[in-house]
């Protein structure tokens, strides 16, 4: 079993949020790239565009199917990883690292301490793996 | 109606211990992957990986009446078809639909394999035997018949490594019985992938020592039902559900391969007027320019007009690119027709391409190192 690194918080659609100042970084867990499998390509969302909570802010592509990410709270798209364009693998080797997706100035904060921490996310994966 | 109970190979804790992604298909538990989809494939095309495959049905004919009962179920020419050779084509019903694609072996003057999908193979059984006559015996082997598909450019060297044996090459679509490891085998020059490699057959008892035999040298490395996928649409080779089903017949996909219309065989007439009223959908490869894959049924577009739809797509791992197999109008299924698929929204510029898409297969090569 792996252990969610602690540091960051957690959704129950496996995306990972790391806070950064005012800003948070976004990625998906170890659990979901290890579903995904074979990541071949990333549709990003261009900087400036607003979310709502919950709505599809990415696009994961794997050999086998395309897979939505969704914005853990609603916030403002500053950044995105421009490197998983040639690259994409870097998600399945490295999730929580190189492999983040966006960093967004979310609407407030607080919503962003309200997601799961670590072992609250952990607890909801099927118990083998 | 959801499967209640899967089936399993006899090699299921094999494939669970070496910690393989198990997936549903065609009402059976296979592996979809062990290490990666895209590292098996790589692998396949540059050594050699050995496949699951027991899930398919192996059937036998067999008497004097087996060669013209065949001739008239299959498309490819059963009669003209040499001891020792197989021949890929068609099942079809009356209106031409298609029930499945096999490989028809013949292993002597009256005795015939037929390799069939997973997914089929009861109704091919039902199909095929309501169509036999009284003097052509059918068995159903597959319950007792293992299947390992040993793939790859280095295949026959690390096999007669793995197995301490030297093994023939009968050549492409071409097989062999023999012994190997004490049990009786068949071993075929075919496979799935495009790459020099074997088909083997064998009892289903034997599956696990064959299976440890083949890994222990850790050289030929296990590959799921993922990398086979990647691998056939390369080679542009299509899958029944996908490219091949009930509702077309095969003219658009066999582009005047496979059909022996010299013969009659049930729905030839079917295949005949769509072929003479020229209406019907080809298969065709598209390529497409980024690593943005298509997906079955987004349609392709000429300008304002749908002409066609995916069957297959996914990111070629051997060309860095998206590709995607499609049924699109004849007008524009010409090599370098230049076509949009709608993903997601969005317009996607492809090619019509030839297929395959991957022209470096080794599967034909006559001799490989043995």
């Amino acid at each position: 079993m792996t252990t969610q690194p602690g540091d960051l918080k957690y959704t129950k659609t496996h995306e990972w949020v790391r806070r950064r100042g005012q800003q948070i970084e976004v990625g998906i867990t170890d659990f979901a790239q290890h579903q995904l499998s074979d990541i071949t390509y990333v549709e990003l969302p261009a900087v400036g565009e607003k979310f709502t909570v919950n709505k599809e802010a990415v696009v994961v592509e794997s050999i086998k199917a395309a897979s939505d990410v969704y914005a853990p709270v609603a916030g403002v798209i500053t950044e995105v990883n421009a490197s998983l364009a040639a690259t994409p693998e870097v998600i399945n080797s490295d999730p929580y690292g190189a492999g983040w997706l966006f960093r967004m100035t979310p609407d407030l904060m607080t919503d962003v301490e309200m997601l799961m921490d670590g072992g609250q996310y952990e607890f909801l994966l099927p118990k083998e793996h | 109606m959801s499967e209640i109970l899967s089936m399993k190979t006899p090699l299921h804790e094999e494939h669970v211990a070496r910690g393989a992604k198990i997936v549903p298909f065609a009402g059976w538990d296979m592996p979809l992957l062990y290490q990666g989809i895209i590292p098996e494939h790589l692998q396949t095309r540059s050594r050699a990986s050995v496949f699951d495959i027991f899930h398919m049905g192996e059937f036998e004919l067999q008497g004097p009446t087996a060669a013209a009962d065949l001739d008239r179920l299959i498309t490819q020419p059963v009669a003209s078809l040499k001891r020792g050779a197989c021949a890929y084509g068609y099942l079809l019903a009356e209106n031409g639909g298609v029930l499945d694609d096999l490989i028809c072996y013949r292993m002597d003057a009256e005795r015939f394999w037929l390799v069939v999908n997973a997914g089929t193979a009861a109704g091919d059984a039902a199909w095929i035997q309501a169509h036999l006559s009284p003097g052509t015996r059918f068995t159903d082997l597959s319950p007792r018949t293992a299947k390992l598909d040993i793939q790859g450019p280095c295949s026959r060297e690390l096999l007669e490594q793995a197995l301490g044996v030297t093994l023939p090459d009968p050549g492409y679509f071409h097989f062999q019985e023999l012994t190997l490891l004490d049990v009786p085998c068949l071993l075929s020059r075919t496979g799935y992938t495009g790459e020099w490699g074997y088909e083997l057959f064998f009892p289903a008892e034997e599956a696990i020592r064959f299976w440890k035999r083949i890994l222990a040298p850790g050289q030929i490395l296990p590959a799921g039902l993922g990398a086979r996928d990647t691998l056939r649409v390369e080679m542009g080779y299509p899958l029944y559900g996908h490219e091949l089903n009930r509702d077309r017949t095969p003219a658009g996909a066999a582009q005047g391969r496979f059909l022996d219309l010299a013969k009659p065989f049930i729905g030839r007439d079917a295949i005949r007027r769509e072929l003479d009223a020229g209406l019907f959908r080809v298969l065709v490869g598209l390529r497409l320019e980024g690593r943005m894959a298509a997906r079955a049924q987004d349609q392709v577009w000429n300008g304002g007009q749908e002409v066609g739809e995916v069957t297959s797509g996914l990111f070629a791992p051997s060309l860095n690119v998206a590709v995607a197999l499609a049924y699109v109008n004849r007008t524009v299924g010409q090599v370098g027709q230049k076509l949009e698929i709608q993903v997601r929204g969005k317009r996607l510029p492809a090619a019509v391409v030839p297929l395959p898409f991957y022209a470096q297969g080794t599967a034909r090569l006559k001799t490989m190192s043995g």
